[in-house]
């Protein structure tokens, strides 16, 4: 090993090459941090700085655009903490408080699917752990290549693996997500982990290191080669033909020591024992120091010969870049290191003091007796600050103009029947249980809906059933036509299908999946996916409080389709009073309690306005693969009144199934709640059956309500102003459309469940 | 009645043990792996999880918390354990229960809502129920195919150690499709699906599974 680079010696030797380029820095980029230290960097600092100014860490192409979730956010009185934290805090009542964020994982999981997978669900964890919270469930937005193509048979299994295997390990229930395919993501899937987390009020944790005389305590797993350099050499670069040279960039992840860790954090907090605490992700111990000393008394020094290593060869570089997982930094007083030491031994949990905090403005770092690191922390931690080029690209024009009205549609009822089995088939919409049978959506004891449902529920107060709901939504296809519809298009959804589970919508987070912001049509959209957001969220009065960033999703020159993937949080105020997606057999269920008699039946309803639109839909996609047009129209004034609708007619018990109308329209709903409630339904089409069948139009849903309820419904809907339509009655086994056709649920069934087996493997021995 | 649910590191459904055997109208008692001393409780219920991270054999290094040095013996008298999923593992490593649990035959973890018979209701934790009787109940493990040798199958099915069975689907391979049996004196039971988590319609696919903490607070108890 070569001798150690200090601050003497890049005070000396002044003009040594350093490798910035390699690390992912431009030339300008280094010339501002020689400017801010006055001398070259050491080579400890230049770790530091690269990983903390990679497009990641910095967000340095995004910020100037991302301004705009505060500037035009609505006025809320949920929000106890909003962006600028690890995560958001909201109040959902009774004294509780909800954190959730989503985060992307993209790039290590098409190197390493298992791990890459895995280590996104453990770090987004831990960033709810940071805030103070017990983590409560996750999910997972996948997003992969065509299902057929041969790489998805590696990466799919094994992302599915990765994070059954650290999600059921850790104890948390897996309450929904969505899985699609498009050649768009062939090289370059999505793998966007959520985590929630619920706290009483007074148990928000602070990411600052406060306090100068202050104990700073590394403790977790110990400190490895594994990812280093993984924030600026993986999430910002584009793949070329070396992916398989950059695995020893991939973290591994140990759910059980992330178990330990969650459960040693919460007594630690309990306790009251920690002042200041921060997650190490993404640049580890160069983030966490730089980012707690930043925020707080703005001073700190750290002997990194106390980090305690699993490779004693380690030099400072590495150890400020390794991202080995299940770590956490924490600030704590003097006369209560021995407490925390003693919570962390009970959980077998290993912690070293590291150094101290200062007021003296500066992050000191020591190695061997000699000072390797010497910065002002907020030049790091605060990062460059980018505004791109941005243009709208010239292709939209034809792409626009390229409307799916001219594809030939289906003329007659077999027609019809056929393409609804073809939907229904596709990987897209087909049962999605290989998938979520890998997941314990059980543990912990409190979820009440998970997927296949709209939304995941999950129960907080077992004695007055308050709860919350959580929905993630993208669509790729709608970004690529109009990113600026396409987000609101996402929000709308994940907003109404929190709102079919009887939840009110309470707030935001997203994760911004793009290709490269150097490439100013790139730029375009997400400039106009963030304008979106910021305008769509400032209508429906939810605030964002959070979200993530991931751009170079692009191979070669080729972008991913632009793919925000939106999370809404709603809050249920009983969630004994939910409703999920399947149809009920109200004549059965009443017969055998003795009611007998010609017993009446669930009506169906269809509320929104349909209009033709067929842009980017699954339609045009799976049955022509065609995606040209523009995105069906969102209209946020109806989603927020058809969500109030939903919420109060759930909370007046008037309804037994509501499903939002999304990817396949009407046609797809009614089948999805036919097969989840096990019973069928017989509906009249209002209108051109095709479009009334296939149109995905916005702000709609499809309810059952209960016999009896008609009249109440029918004033309530009236009352919130939506238009409504009763289509039919629920029960029988086959899925009847008037005039048009006749599917047995049999058939439905077997369609549906037999296409991910047959792409990838029976889950059952038998 | 107090029924103690033993916590190991890596234990992840304690939590709704703990909650199961208060809905059936125990008062539940956290035990800690690493003290020796099981506070005087009636019954013991080692929960599902991933004890030590499963990272040897399933269960294999749980049988060595200090808490079992306690456990063994006071099982071995008449004390009434239940082990779930990993607890049932636990309980096999630490030969109070014959046989051993494999990976799955599909090789993957598998969450589902399954059809059990109650072969033995007999026994201290299935008293509530007649026997033959279906109940529902999830099944969610990636290790729960249960594996003996064929003198051990034999002699289980002729004594009616036996306790559950998968009813309709085989999901993991297990050996005569066993899900759940017993020692010699029905005291000690383990099952690998989840009956805690069929506590309420609320937050399972039923509430079949109280019947397992019903039981042990029937009158009777082997002690």
């Amino acid at each position: 090993m070569s001798p150690v680079d200090t601050v003497a010696r890049a005070a000396v030797e002044a003009d040594l090459p350093q490798p910035f380029a390699e690390l992912g820095l431009t030339r300008d980029e280094y010339e501002k941090i020689v400017a801010t230290l006055g001398r070259r960097p050491t080579g400890a600092e230049l770790a530091l700085y690269s990983v903390m100014w990679s497009e990641h860490c910095s967000y340095k192409s995004s910020k100037v655009h991302l301004r705009q979730f505060a500037a035009k956010a609505p006025p809320s009185g949920a929000l106890l903490a909003g962006i600028g934290h690890n995560a958001g805090v909201v109040d959902i009542g009774q004294g509780y408080a909800v954190t959730f964020k989503i985060e992307s994982h993209n790039h290590p999981s098409y190197v390493e699917p298992h791990q890459g997978a895995a280590t996104g669900v453990g770090g987004i964890v831990r960033d709810i752990l940071a805030m103070g919270a017990r983590p409560v469930a996750v999910m997972d937005a996948l997003r992969f290549g065509p299902a057929t193509a041969p790489d998805t048979g590696r990466v799919l299994p094994g992302v599915v693996g990765g994070i059954s295997f650290y999600g059921n390990c850790l104890g948390l229930p897996n309450i929904g997500g969505e899985l699609d395919f498009d050649p768009s993501y062939a090289g370059n899937p999505l793998v966007n982990a959520l985590c929630v987390g619920v706290m009483r009020h007074g148990d928000l944790q602070v990411a600052a290191a406060s306090g100068p005389g202050n104990k700073v305590i590394l403790f977790g797993s110990t400190t490895g080669p594994d990812g280093v350099g993984g924030a600026s050499v993986l999430a910002s670069a584009t793949f070329g033909d070396a992916a398989a040279a950059k695995r020893p960039s991939v973290q591994v992840g140990d759910p059980f020591t992330e178990k330990l860790l969650v459960e040693c954090c919460l007594e630690l907090f309990a306790g009251g024992l920690v002042t200041g605490i921060q997650d190490l992700g993404a640049a580890g111990v160069a983030c966490a120091t730089t980012e707690l000393a930043a925020a707080g008394a703005g001073g700190m020094l750290i002997r990194l010969d106390d980090v305690p290593l699993r490779d004693a060869t380690l030099g400072p570089p590495e150890i400020l870049m390794s991202e080995s997982q299940e770590r956490m930094m924490a600030v704590v007083e003097p006369g209560r290191v021995d407490e925390f030491l003693a919570v962390c031994a009970r959980w077998d949990v290993r912690a070293a003091v590291i150094g101290e905090v200062t007021d003296a403005g500066r992050l000191v770092m020591t190695w061997r007796g000699e000072t390797v690191v010497d910065i002002p922390p907020a030049s790091a931690a605060d990062g460059p600050v980018y505004d791109r080029p941005l243009a709208r690209p010239a292709s939209q024009d034809a792409l626009a103009a390229d409307d799916p009205a001219a594809l030939p549609r289906p003329v007659d009822g077999a027609g019809l029947r056929a393409d609804l089995l073809t939907l229904l088939g596709s990987p897209g919409l087909a049962d999605k249980s290989w998938v979520t049978d890998q997941y314990d959506r059980y543990v912990r004891g409190d979820t009440v809906l998970a997927m296949p449902e709209d939304a995941g529920l999950l129960r907080v107060d077992e004695a007055t059933g308050l709860g919350i709901a959580l929905a993630t939504d993208g669509n790729g296809r709608y970004g690529r036509l109009d990113p600026y519809l396409g987000t609101q298009l996402a929000l709308s959804e994940a907003y109404r299908n929190v709102a079919a589970t009887g939840a009110r919508p309470l707030a935001v987070t997203n994760c911004l999946n793009f290709g490269s912001p150097e490439d100013p049509a790139v730029m375009w959209q997400f400039a106009e996916a963030v304008r979106g957001l910021a305008d769509g969220c400032a209508v429906l009065g939810v605030p964002v409080t959070g979200g993530n960033v991931s751009f170079y999703n692009q191979t070669g020159t080729v972008a991913i389709h632009p793919t925000p993937v939106i999370g809404v949080l709603g809050v249920h105020d009983d969630v004994r009073r939910r409703v999920g997606v399947g149809f009920r057999d109200d004549a059965a269920l009443s017969s055998r309690g003795g009611l007998g008699g010609s017993s009446p039946r669930a009506s169906i309803v269809l509320l929104g306005r349909t209009e033709p639109e067929f842009g980017g839909s699954a339609w045009a996609h799976v049955r022509h693969g065609h995606l040209g047009g523009r995105p069906p129209a969102p209209d946020l004034e109806a989603e927020r009144r058809l969500a109030a609708l939903l919420a109060a007619a759930a909370a007046d018990g008037l309804l037994s199934a509501a499903h939002d109308l999304s990817d396949g329209g009407l046609a797809v709903a009614l089948a999805e709640s036919c097969l989840r409630g096990g019973v069928g339904c017989r509906v009249g089409l209002p209108g051109d059956p095709f479009t009334v069948l296939f149109s995905e139009s916005a702000a709609r849903a499809v309810v059952a309500v209960r016999p009896g309820a008609e009249a109440a419904f029918e004033q309530l809907r009236e009352a919130h102003g939506v238009p409504g339509a009763t289509i039919g009655t629920v029960g029988g086994d086959s899925l009847a459309v008037d005039g048009c056709f006749v599917i047995p649920l049999t058939e439905l069934a077997a369609v549906h469940a037999r296409t991910l087996p047959a792409l990838f493997g029976p889950v059952l021995s038998d | 009645m107090r029924i103690g649910v033993i916590t190991f590191p890596g234990s992840l459904d304690d939590r709704d043990a703990a909650r199961a055997a208060r809905l059936a109208g125990a008062e539940p008692v956290a035990l800690w792996h690493g003290d020796r001393d099981l506070r005087g409780v009636d019954a013991v219920i080692l929960p599902g999880g991933f004890s030590y991270g499963d990272y040897l054999r399933c269960g294999a290094i749980a049988r060595f918390a200090p808490v079992m040095g306690e456990l063994v013996p006071a099982a071995r008298s008449g004390l009434p354990v239940l082990g779930i999923c990993n607890g049932f593992q636990i309980l096999c490593e630490a030969h109070l229960l014959p046989g051993a649990l494999t990976r799955n035959a599909g090789l993957k973890f598998i969450t589902r809502d399954l059809r059990l018979r109650v072969e033995n209701a007999r026994t201290a934790w299935t008293r509530a129920y007649s026997g033959g009787q279906q109940i529902l109940v999830p099944l969610k493990s990636g290790e729960g195919a249960y594996a003996a040798d064929p003198g051990t199958l034999a002699d289980l099915e002729a004594s009616g150690q036996v306790v559950i069975r998968y009813a309709e689907d085989n999901p993991n391979g297990s050996a005569a499709a066993i899900a759940g049996v017993c020692n010699a004196e029905g005291n000690v039971v383990g099952l690998m699906p989840h009956p805690e988590h069929a506590i309420d319609p609320l937050t399972g696919p039923s509430a079949d599974g109280l019947g397992f903490f019903r039981s042990v607070l029937a009158a009777g108890v082997m002690a």
